[in-house]
């Protein structure tokens, strides 16, 4: 390893815009002649819509669906059995479906103009019951979002394996479990600049997107255009979490305006917008039975989950993401013989659920690990001796599981015996025991996971999405003075891939990395590619850059070879040398002979000079497998409920790590919004669909003070199947506190008989659960 | 989420102002720190024509010793509370509170004046100082009146504000040495909004015993009985849980949460 090379903690090459305020967002891009655009949303959940009335004085400067005539809606299919399709329109038609919905698209020269052009749009609706409750949904009987489906369900799966042979299980454990609905808090909201290019007779649109051809594949089906006649540019991105993966209406209506009007037009939503009418996700509902002998052993799940998926399948993950994964992530990393679980996708007059950092597995090991933890106090068990029992060993690696994800490597016990050695768990417990001057109750808890990322064509064909990735491609291309650029179609919204990239060049090519520059973000420069999502950039992308470097290696040792008068099975490249018995010429002057003397090279020199194209996919497309367990000490107070985090533990295996530092900077973050998602972010709503929060003063997260630095140790298992070993690990980080902040709390509490099992644990659940345990205890004893 | 248009004054004088307030063919509004108008203008919440910016007034940013009280003028921030550029006369504690509400960016433009005239139930203001016995001096163009701080509070976000009138100051009176104060506010992160505050000042030498449960869903509760909230065994919960639901608070935890607030006061208020 080299200093900049793979396994370097170098530091980021973004930083130094970033920090100075240079960074360019979509919000800091000014183009002549720019308007604003303001959206007139539906204030009612569920409406028909009988009338949206633009007065004369608006005319050519607002828009409604009669006029958007011949603009497509968005569909986001899958081709699994019995899904049934959404069309959700770029203006609403017939009906609103959600708060927020568009109704109008107007033009302003600033937002504020646009803003009152907005209020001047009369809108006629008719109120329909909403449906709001994705458990009361599947009643007969309750209203339908989309009335020619029959019933409220995009899809049902399911999955059973020898679920009768749990039945005898000495131990049977039931509980319900859910998780709310949250809304995606990128620092940056989602935005679009649209204008027309007459010179390429091109739509440009600038939005900030973690997948622009993707983009770009639904924009052209939508407005009807060829894809060379669009333009996607994603520049810097503010987080994206997913959120920044959906292609939305908002891009469809600046696409049309930009094309019909002819002077650009911006959109920059609004927290308000982002809260309300955006970013949703997560909202999951488990009734979970586990069954397991009286030491432990697990001997089977049967789970029933609903998702939440709210009124339209986004593009182009659709709606079922979430619910039908849940059935084949649920055992997580556990070995156990018998299994069932049914799932259903419901819709409901809320925003459509999205994919955010995650992706399933957040509720997934909140349901399961809080229920493991049931267990283990049932029995009288420390949870990690019951995890251990039951968690898949390093001597079954590779493994296929219950459900057939093939786990490719790692040592999940030895995660999660050093994350409870490094938490000194026994001073805890003797801790816990003496009792706090102060009347809080201590507890420990820990959760364990596994996230698959980097899955590819073998595993999403079978979903049958708008988006198979296939191979991932990357260039590579020396410039005349020795320098390297790389393009990708994977867009950075926050990886620090200028930085993680180059460090994959440099390891084959030792080029240094301020001379490595990383095209990227803009379909016009770069490879096709499905984007950045399910931690898949670095393998994928990252793996694709080595590639490419590799064949650049190749081709300029051909040259060095002349240029040494050696054999060409003698060069090898190294450091940015091409290297032979005979001496040694740099990757420099290699590039100088071939683009500014070609005439001191032979006659027959390979023509593909110094610039390479190419694909990549693992061995084995069926993802990589990274892992971590958490731990955590809390204190509860009885008396507000409130919770405070004393330590927070994780250690983590990512296979071979690029940046280490980029790593640990993913798991803060992800940690981050991982307690988000355990202790404060929750979008409720009234039953007519309302939202009930629209600012952060009523939608919490957490900030600086409220996540607590953990404290972090690095596995390095690599992985069999991809380039260095390299493991996805962008979500992980979001994964696993929720569950375990929930046992710990519940561990705090099972003094008092409480149990928490909905997120966020807010301190009004608290008390509430400890009042239940105090009335259950008092029924006890009159009983 | 961009306000309406609104013309926009920043008189220096406080005749200036009311004279401006008193136009009629215009909805006027006051804005001071903007730290809770603003989002309400961007939301469109209020959609004033004219905005008049109080903050250029060098008469509502005096202090004044009275001898028996401090008058504090509506536009001094709370930040200058804080750094304590308001001379100390409540034993530290407005200047305690102060450094909790919300964050410093907030703190250097949010004022005194605003926080109580916005009348968000669960500010800091409206609670600590009910419970140091200030009082608000409301200024119009046919005079001055004074209402106490828990009076100026009628319901969440209405105060006792006359068309035309202006809170000018504050009158906080001083504490004697022997006054000790206790405030404790609950809520779920740093510069969030309080769940439930407990606020008390008890100053035996003025023989002045004062409590307050604030961030109810409306006024805050004062409390001057010592009888009421303490038995034979010193502070009793259950007690103020019974007071609260005499002043309307419906829900069990709630009032319970309020309770353990106020308990949790006056035990600051013991160690001091
Ligand atoms: C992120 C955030 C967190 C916050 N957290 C807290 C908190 O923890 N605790 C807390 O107490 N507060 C909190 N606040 C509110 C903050 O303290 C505000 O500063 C305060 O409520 C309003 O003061 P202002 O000077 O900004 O008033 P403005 O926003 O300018 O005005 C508020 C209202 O008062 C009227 N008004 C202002 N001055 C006068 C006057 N002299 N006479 C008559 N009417 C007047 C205005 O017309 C308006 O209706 C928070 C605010 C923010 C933005």
């Amino acid at each position: 390893m080299t200093k900049q090379g793979v396994g370097a903690r170098l530091p980021r090459k973004e930083d130094d815009r970033f920090l100075r305020g240079r960074g360019q967002f979509v919000a800091d891009i000014r183009l002549p002649g720019l308007k604003d655009v303001a959206f007139v949303r539906s204030p009612l959940a569920h409406a028909r819509i009988h009338g949206v009335h633009i007065p004369d004085a608006c005319r050519g400067r607002a828009f409604n669906a009669t006029d958007l005539a011949g603009v497509k809606p968005i569909r986001a299919v899958t081709t699994l059995p019995g899904f049934k399709v959404s069309e959700q329109w770029p203006l609403a038609t017939d009906k609103v479906r959600q708060v927020g919905e568009l109704l109008a698209v107007c033009v302003g020269d600033t937002r504020a103009q646009a803003e009152d052009i907005a209020a001047a749009i009369e809108l006629d609706l008719e109120e329909l019951p909403a449906v709001h409750d994705m458990v009361k949904a599947r009643d007969p009987g309750s209203a339908l979002v989309h009335e020619h489906w029959g019933d409220n369900v995009f899809l049902e799966s399911f999955m059973e394996v020898d679920i009768e042979k749990a039945f005898d299980a000495p131990i049977k454990i039931t509980r319900t479990l859910s998780t709310a609905r949250q809304s995606m808090a990128p620092m940056e909201g989602r935005g679009t600049v649209a204008h027309w290019d007459h010179r390429k007779e091109q739509l440009v649109l600038h939005t900030g997107s973690q997948m622009p051809h993707i983009v770009r594949n639904g924009l052209a089906e939508c407005l009807g255009l060829n894809q060379e006649q669009i333009r996607i540019i994603s520049p810097d991105v503010g987080g994206g979490f997913g959120y920044k993966g959906i292609l939305l209406p908002e891009d469809i209506c600046l696409g049309w305006l930009a094309m019909r009007l002819g002077h650009p037009v911006r959109w920059i939503e609004d927290r308000r917008e982002s809260l309300t009418a955006g970013a949703n996700c997560r909202e999951h509902h488990y009734s979970i039975t586990a069954y397991a002998d009286r030491d432990g052993t697990l001997r089977g799940i049967d789970c029933e989950a609903i998702v939440d998926s709210g009124a339209y399948s986004s593009y182009p993950f659709s709606a079922c993401l979430e619910a039908a994964q849940v059935v084949s992530i649920l055992p997580g990393p556990y070995d156990f013989p018998a299994y069932r679980c049914r799932t259903w996708s419901v819709a409901t007059n809320k925003c459509p659920i999205l994919p955010y950092r995650g992706v399933a597995r957040t509720g997934v090991c909140f349901a399961l690990e809080l229920v493991l933890d049931a267990i283990a106090r049932e029995i009288g068990m420390e949870p990690h001796e019951l995890r251990l029992k039951n968690l898949v060993r390093p001597e079954q690696m590779p493994f296929d599981n219950i459900t057939k994800k093939h786990f490719d490597s790692g040592d999940y016990p030895q995660a999660l015996n050093r994350a409870i050695a490094m938490s000194r768990l026994d001073e805890v417990r003797a801790r816990q025991a003496q009792g706090e001057a102060d009347g809080r109750l201590i507890g420990i808890g820990h959760s364990i996971y596994c996230e698959q990322g980097a899955h590819g064509t073998s595993v999403y064909s079978g979903w049958g999405i708008p988006m198979v990735p296939g191979h991932e491609q990357a260039t590579a291309r020396m410039t005349p003075d020795g320098g390297l650029e790389l393009r990708v179609g994977v867009h950075s919204h926050g990886q620090s891939m200028e930085t993680t990239f180059a460090q994959v060049a440099h390891e084959v090519l030792g080029i240094d990395t301020a001379r490595i520059k990383l095209v990227h973000g803009d379909t016009e420069y770069t490879p096709y590619s499905t984007g950045s999502w399910g931690s898949r950039s670095m393998v994928m992308a990252g793996g694709a850059v080595a590639t490419a470097c590799k064949e650049v290696a190749r081709l300029a040792a051909r040259i060095g070879a002349h240029l040494l008068q050696a054999d060409l099975a003698e060069v090898v490249i190294k450091d940015g040398f091409a290297v032979a018995p005979s001496g040694q010429v740099s990757l420099q002057e290699i590039a100088h002979t071939w683009y500014r003397r070609p005439q001191d090279l032979p006659a027959g020199i390979d023509p593909h000079g110094l610039e390479s194209t190419i694909g990549y996919k693992p061995v084995r497309d069926t993802g990589t497998f990274s892992y971590a367990a958490h731990v955590v000490v809390v204190a509860v107070d009885p008396e507000l409920g409130d919770i405070e985090i004393l330590d927070y533990v994780i250690v983590e295996d990512g296979g071979k790590l690029v940046n280490p530092m980029v790593v640990d900077g993913q798991i803060y973050g992800g940690l981050a919004q991982g307690i988000g998602t355990a202790l404060y972010e929750e979008m409720q709503f009234d039953a007519s669909g309302q939202p009930l929060a629209s600012t952060f003063a009523d939608y919490l997260l957490p900030g600086p003070t409220e996540v607590p630095e953990p404290r972090l140790d690095h596995m390095e298992f690599l992985a069999p199947y991809t380039e260095f070993g390299v493991k996805g690990i962008g979500e992980g980080g979001a994964i696993a506190p929720p569950a375990a902040i929930g046992n710990a709390v519940n561990d705090a509490l099972k003094g008092i008989g409480a149990e928490l099992l909905h997120s966020p644990i807010t301190p009004r659940r608290v008390l509430e659960a400890i009042e239940a345990a105090k009335v259950a205890k008092l029924a006890g004893s009159v009983a | 989420m961009k306000p309406v248009r609104f013309d926009y004054e920043r008189p220096v004088e406080i005749g200036a102002a009311l004279a401006l307030m008193q136009d009629e063919g215009r909805v006027v509004k006051i804005i001071a720190g903007g730290q809770s108008l603003g989002p309400m203008l961007n939301m469109r919440l209020v959609q004033p024509e004219l905005l008049v910016d109080i903050t250029a007034i060098p008469a509502l940013k005096r202090i004044e010793d009275t001898g028996s009280d401090l008058i504090v003028g509506a536009c001094v921030t709370h930040a200058d509370f804080e750094d304590r550029r308001v001379p100390d006369v409540t034993a530290g504690a407005l200047a305690g509170v102060a450094r909790g509400i919300a964050y410093r960016a907030v703190r250097n433009r949010g004022t005194v004046g605003g926080s109580l005239t916005h009348a968000d139930p669960s500010a800091d203001w409206i609670s600590i100082l009910s419970a140091v016995g200030a009082r608000v001096i409301l200024r119009s163009a046919s005079g001055v009146r004074e209402v106490a701080v828990e009076d100026y509070m009628l319901g969440a976000l209405a105060a006792d504000l006359n068309p035309g009138e202006l809170l000018e100051a504050v009158r906080i009176p001083k504490c004697s040495a022997s006054a000790r104060w206790g405030y404790f506010k609950s809520c779920r992160k740093t510069g969030e909004f309080a769940h439930a505050i407990g606020a008390v000042l008890v100053d035996p030498d003025r023989g002045v015993f004062r409590a307050v449960m604030g961030a109810t869903e409306t006024r805050p509760i004062l409390v001057i009985d010592r009888a009421a909230l303490f038995g034979a065994s010193g502070f009793s919960t259950g007690a103020a849980e019974e007071v609260a639901q005499a002043a309307g608070m419906g829900d069990l935890l709630d009032r319970r949460t309020h309770a353990v607030a106020l308990r949790r006061a006056f035990e600051q208020a013991d160690a001091a």
